[in-house]
């Protein structure tokens, strides 16, 4: 399917594509030379038929530990000519509250998480509930690269080269029955290896998120197990992560384990820790403020102004706009 | 000698700043710089607003009377490092966007708090100089026991500024609280002394 991409992006921010491309050419060297042994285990049990390629851990700038090369990925189709945040951005300034408050505190303490092996329970109102080893979970789907804004709450936002696959294809397999009307995700909870789930002033645990199903079934959502040819750093949601790019960042739910189908909403971390302040829904909105601060502006990173207009549903109305027809947005944040 | 400390702790109270300036030129400050820069700015303005504070409670249990000597620098610079906390919010944040200021002062609690604590150190900023202190005599005291309000006004700012109220603006939430708590007890322990030698 072909979506529109989005016009009139000023000058200014043009795509220095020279850089991505450079990487991705890197990345495909490395990844046919390397069908060795020593890659994430995970990886290694899809080799051969699988999208997703092998890796040696030949030291070199573009793949740090504990990452792969993915290959095989099918290119970008939705698309953006905003430029694109560097891996170092994207890695080193994160909400991922397990691993504490601070902004690169999920760099230096995500690293403890093992991620392999790692199962994803797809259950609830559907017909054929399973609990997937993820790479049976990927496997059957194409890898797609989706290059999103994502826009935090806080009033920051980014660009980012994701590789997911459609959370709606993964969704159809399990064949949802006619009583599911909502998606209730789950991450892993585990304080040996997550050191905020121990503090008890912080979110309740496991961190939970939910989407209604048109949401979840949208073409936009995607699963992502990867960014810049990669797949996902601890602090980034490994090894597999909701993208919803039309919602503010957390509602975009990192290192899943499980998925299930419902048939009333579910009830959300940030919502339960602070219902006045964050909504189910929480699209991207610049007309309707948080309590705290004006939505209508953004700083997109690393800019020091915070200048960037921020737009309805994130920039993406013509895709996701239809889904709320007739509903108040500011009785329904 | 009281000299010489005085140089040295004015250079050391520029250290925050010389740091933060370097990192901004040099990439040192994340990939956020904007807010590295309000963050930091905010908690040292909040550490010297501590460190002022801490000047009589150290004078009164220590009889280390000469302390007292470097209170006004104190002062100055939790002055110093708001006035830029609140640029970066100004500039960076608002752009000398006015309206949109005033709209987040009158709207937003933590902003309407920060402000405040803001505003009532200018006037102790002011009449800070030797000058203003001979001019208002007794009622210089007076007026900069505004200093108190600001603290308070300050802690609250961090503590509703969180998304969850946890560690460091609890911490400077209670430490003020005991800094003003002590002036309170010395007060009535003294009066109560001076009661009871009026007795004998």
């Amino acid at each position: 399917m072909l979506i529109k991409t989005t016009p009139s992006i000023p000058s200014s921010e043009i795509t220095d594509e020279k850089h991505y491309l450079q990487r991705r050419d890197f990345i495909r060297l490395v990844g046919g030379a390397a069908m060795i042994a020593g890659a994430a285990p995970w990886l290694q049990a899809c080799a051969g038929d699988s999208p997703i390629a092998d890796f040696a851990g030949t030291p070199g700038p573009a793949v740090l530990p504990g990452q792969s090369p993915i290959s095989n990925v099918k290119p970008a189709v939705i698309t953006t000519t905003e430029k694109l945040n560097s891996f170092a951005d994207i890695t080193s300034y994160n909400n991922f509250y397990e691993f504490g408050m601070g902004k690169n505190d999920p760099q230096r303490h995500a690293g403890s998480l093992t991620t392999s092996p790692w199962k994803v329970k797809i259950d609830g109102h559907c017909a054929k509930p399973a609990d997937y080893q993820l790479e049976d979970l990927i496997k059957p789907h194409q890898l797609e690269e989706r290059i999103y804004r994502l826009r935090c709450v806080e009033g920051w936002s980014m660009v980012i080269p994701w590789i997911g696959i459609p959370l709606a294809s993964v969704l159809k397999a399990v064949e949802p029955t006619s009583k599911a009307t909502f998606v209730k995700f789950t991450t892993l909870h585990r304080p040996s290896e997550m050191m905020g789930q121990n503090d008890r002033s912080s979110l309740a645990w496991p961190y939970t998120e939910g989407l209604r199903l048109d949401e979840a079934m949208n073409p936009l959502t995607i699963l992502s197990v990867g960014l810049y040819g990669k797949t996902l750093m601890n602090q980034n949601g490994a090894p597999i992560r909701l993208v919803v790019p039309w919602k503010y960042g957390f509602k975009s739910i990192k290192s899943i384990v499980r998925i299930e189908l419902v048939d009333r909403m579910p009830a959300t971390a940030w919502n339960q820790s602070n219902p006045e302040e964050y909504g189910f829904y929480s699209n991207v909105n610049p007309q309707v403020d948080h309590p705290r601060w004006s939505q209508r502006t953004e700083r997109r990173i690393p800019a020091v102004f915070k200048s960037h207009q921020t737009e309805m549903f994130n920039g993406y109305g013509d895709q996701v706009a239809s889904m709320y027809t007739g509903m108040d947005l500011r009785k329904f944040y | 000698m009281q000299r010489l400390a005085k140089v040295l702790l004015f250079v050391a109270a520029l250290l925050p700043a010389a740091y933060l300036t370097y990192g901004l030129f040099n990439d040192g400050l994340g990939a956020n710089p904007a807010e590295a820069l309000q963050t930091q700015t905010g908690i040292w303005a909040l550490r010297f607003l501590v460190l002022t504070l801490a000047v009589t409670p150290v004078r009164r249990l220590t009889k280390w009377n000469r302390v007292i000597q470097y209170r006004r620098m104190l002062g100055l610079f939790a002055f110093f490092y708001a006035f830029l906390h609140l640029l970066t919010y100004a500039v960076l944040d608002r752009y000398f966007d006015f309206a949109g200021i005033w709209e987040d002062v009158a709207k937003r609690p933590f902003i309407t708090a920060g402000m405040l604590a803001f505003m009532l150190m200018v006037p102790l900023a002011i009449t800070s100089t030797r000058g203003w202190i001979r001019r208002l005599g007794r009622r210089w005291q007076l007026l900069h026991r505004l200093v108190y309000l600001s603290a308070i006004a300050a802690a609250i700012h961090y503590l509703w500024k969180v998304k969850i109220i946890s560690g460091s603006p609890v911490y400077y939430a209670v430490i003020i609280g005991a800094l003003l708590v002590f002036r309170i007890g010395w007060q009535l322990w003294t009066a109560r002394r001076r009661g009871e030698a009026h007795r004998v």
